[in-house]
């Protein structure tokens, strides 16, 4: 296992030595200190533990089309953008992320522990995004394909303007943004959220006990009847 | 970009620690406002105050060369030896009795003309400069200065030019400052107004018009969270806004919360800044409550 002080090393030597290791690898980051762009671009099915917090963009732009790549875990809180355009791996955050938590993510499990802030999940591509706690404001904003669960609360307009992702709501909703419904859940549905809840280890969240919302689809091609939702 | 940042000492002991506390936060932010930057240190005690009758501090500052030596003298000559000019950043301080800093304008209006007042207060003292923040700090010591509230901005200017005068904080009135991350875009019509009311600006920065506004309300009797309040009403844009009085420290954000901001919360001090960088190496930190403003809630944290 390798030990990588981020302080002497800096970011860029960092990401280079974490891109050298071989699959099966495994890295401890120390010292991170909110440190930006720690663990990004790596494709190779590594393992990463992050001793402390993190900045922006942590593991953004990892893995690969087959949905492989490395396992990250945070042990502290990350800023804005965690996991920002994943293609596969899993980042598992500790603590709390800062806004817009998985953003453009296309595959791969990001999973929060605590809160997300506002705009989790926003333009998510085909991504898993768990939060245990409460999302911010405009989470699932414009979200495409995937999948978000929120173990808590979400903020006012959750998702807004929401085209295929699908979100699953543990606690209270705010307010649902513009062409956001709440729809009956399924039984897929329900597997969906047991395997979820299962691989995220989420025991506070009761499968049978959680509101769905998807898109409305009124807002997919500009029509006039619909000026007012825009 | 920019950065902001805000640092209130609860704990007196971290008083002497102030400069040396804000200059690691303004260093972490430092790429993000590598043009210039400005920093405002509020402090009790000056060597020369009578403590019942304490003097107006004015930072003065320029865009262009000047002779401080020269300014500093003239200056001396004119009100005597009490207005104790010291140089202070970049520019110059001096100390006037309450009521004093106007025949001071006058004097500097008269024969000073490329001078500007940065800053007047009972307790504050600003320093504005060009060029990297890091680098300024180094320049002018900004480690070693002590005091109980400090406000900071990294500037990357995109509305105004950089100078020394465009940069923040804009300190409209007595011992209030204002940082800002962001934008405003309904700022020339604000501007429009503020200055058929009679109010003067210094520079064509959108944040100054916000400072102003802010001041504006204060005067006519808000206290400083509504005055905020007002400042979201009528001002348009993305903010990170870092507010301090005599004896609070705020910050507020916009709807959106497009701009960053972190609090960190310790039985020793508040600390405010754009990114959690700009705390890790405060002292106790891995003992604060850390946690982001939520957008459009004024907090407000009293000495």
């Amino acid at each position: 296992m390798e030990s990588l002080n981020c302080e002497d090393l800096g970011t860029r030597a960092v990401n280079q030595r974490l891109r050298a290791l071989p699959d099966g690898g495994h890295a401890r980051l120390l010292q991170p200190r909110g440190r930006h762009n720690l663990a990004v671009g790596l494709s190779s099915r590594i393992s990463i533990d992050i001793e402390g917090n993190a900045g922006y963009f942590l593991g953004g732009l990892g893995g690969n089309r087959d949905g492989t790549g490395p396992d990250i875990v945070v042990n502290g809180f990350v800023g804005w953008a965690v996991g920002e355009n994943l293609m596969g791996g899993s980042v598992r955050v500790r603590g709390s992320a800062s806004q817009s938590a998985g953003s453009s993510a296309r595959g791969g499990t990001i999973v929060i522990e605590g809160d997300a802030s506002l705009r989790a999940g926003i333009s998510l591509k085909g991504a898993t995004l768990a939060i245990g706690g409460n999302a911010g404001a405009m989470s699932g904003f414009m979200a495409q394909s995937g999948v978000i669960l929120i173990g808590g609360n979400a903020g006012h307009g959750l998702g807004d303007s929401l085209y295929e992702a699908r979100i699953y709501v543990a606690g209270s909703i705010d307010s649902l943004g513009s062409d956001a419904v709440i729809t009956e859940m399924s039984d897929e549905d329900l597997l969906t959220v047991k395997e979820l809840v299962s691989d995220a280890g989420f025991d506070h969240i009761d499968p049978t006990r959680v509101t769905k919302v998807t898109s409305a689809r009124q807002l997919y091609h500009f029509s006039t009847h619909n000026h007012g939702a825009y | 970009m920019c950065g902001v940042i805000g640092l209130l000492i609860r704990d007196r002991a971290l008083e002497p620690q102030l400069g040396s506390m804000l200059v690691t936060m303004i260093e972490a932010l430092d790429e993000r406002g590598p043009d210039s930057s400005g920093i405002a240190v509020y402090a009790d005690h000056w060597s020369g105050d009578i403590p019942d009758a304490p003097r107006v501090k004015v930072s003065l500052g320029s865009d262009e060369p000047v002779d401080w030596g020269r300014l500093a003298a003239s200056l001396e000559n004119r009100f005597g030896e009490t207005i104790r000019p010291h140089p202070f950043g970049a520019g110059l301080v001096v100390e006037v009795p309450p009521g004093g800093e106007h025949g001071l304008n006058a004097v500097i209006a008269e024969g000073w003309s490329n001078v500007r007042v940065l800053a007047t207060g009972l307790n504050l003292r600003v320093l504005k400069d060009t060029g990297r923040p890091s680098e300024t700090c180094a320049r002018f010591g900004v480690a070693g200065w002590e005091g109980y509230l400090g406000v900071a901005h990294t500037r990357m200017a995109t509305e105004s030019a950089v100078t020394v005068l465009h940069s923040h904080p804009f300190v409209p009135t007595k011992d209030l400052c204002v940082v800002h991350n962001g934008s405003f875009s309904n700022y020339a019509t604000v501007r429009r107004f503020l200055m058929a009311a009679g109010v003067q600006f210094d520079s064509d920065n959108d944040s100054e018009v916000a400072a102003r506004y802010l001041a504006r309300r204060l005067q006519q009797g808000d206290d400083l969270e509504e005055a905020i309040r007002w400042v979201m009403k009528e001002m348009d844009g993305f903010f990170t806004l870092v507010i301090s009085t005599a004896n609070e420290l705020s910050v507020v954000r916009d709807a959106f919360a497009c701009k960053p901001a972190v609090v960190a919360e310790t039985d020793g001090y508040i600390a405010v800044a754009s990114e959690y960088r700009a705390l890790a190496e405060l002292p106790g930190i891995a003992a604060a409550t850390v946690f982001e403003p939520r957008p459009e809630e004024v907090y407000t944290w009293s000495r």
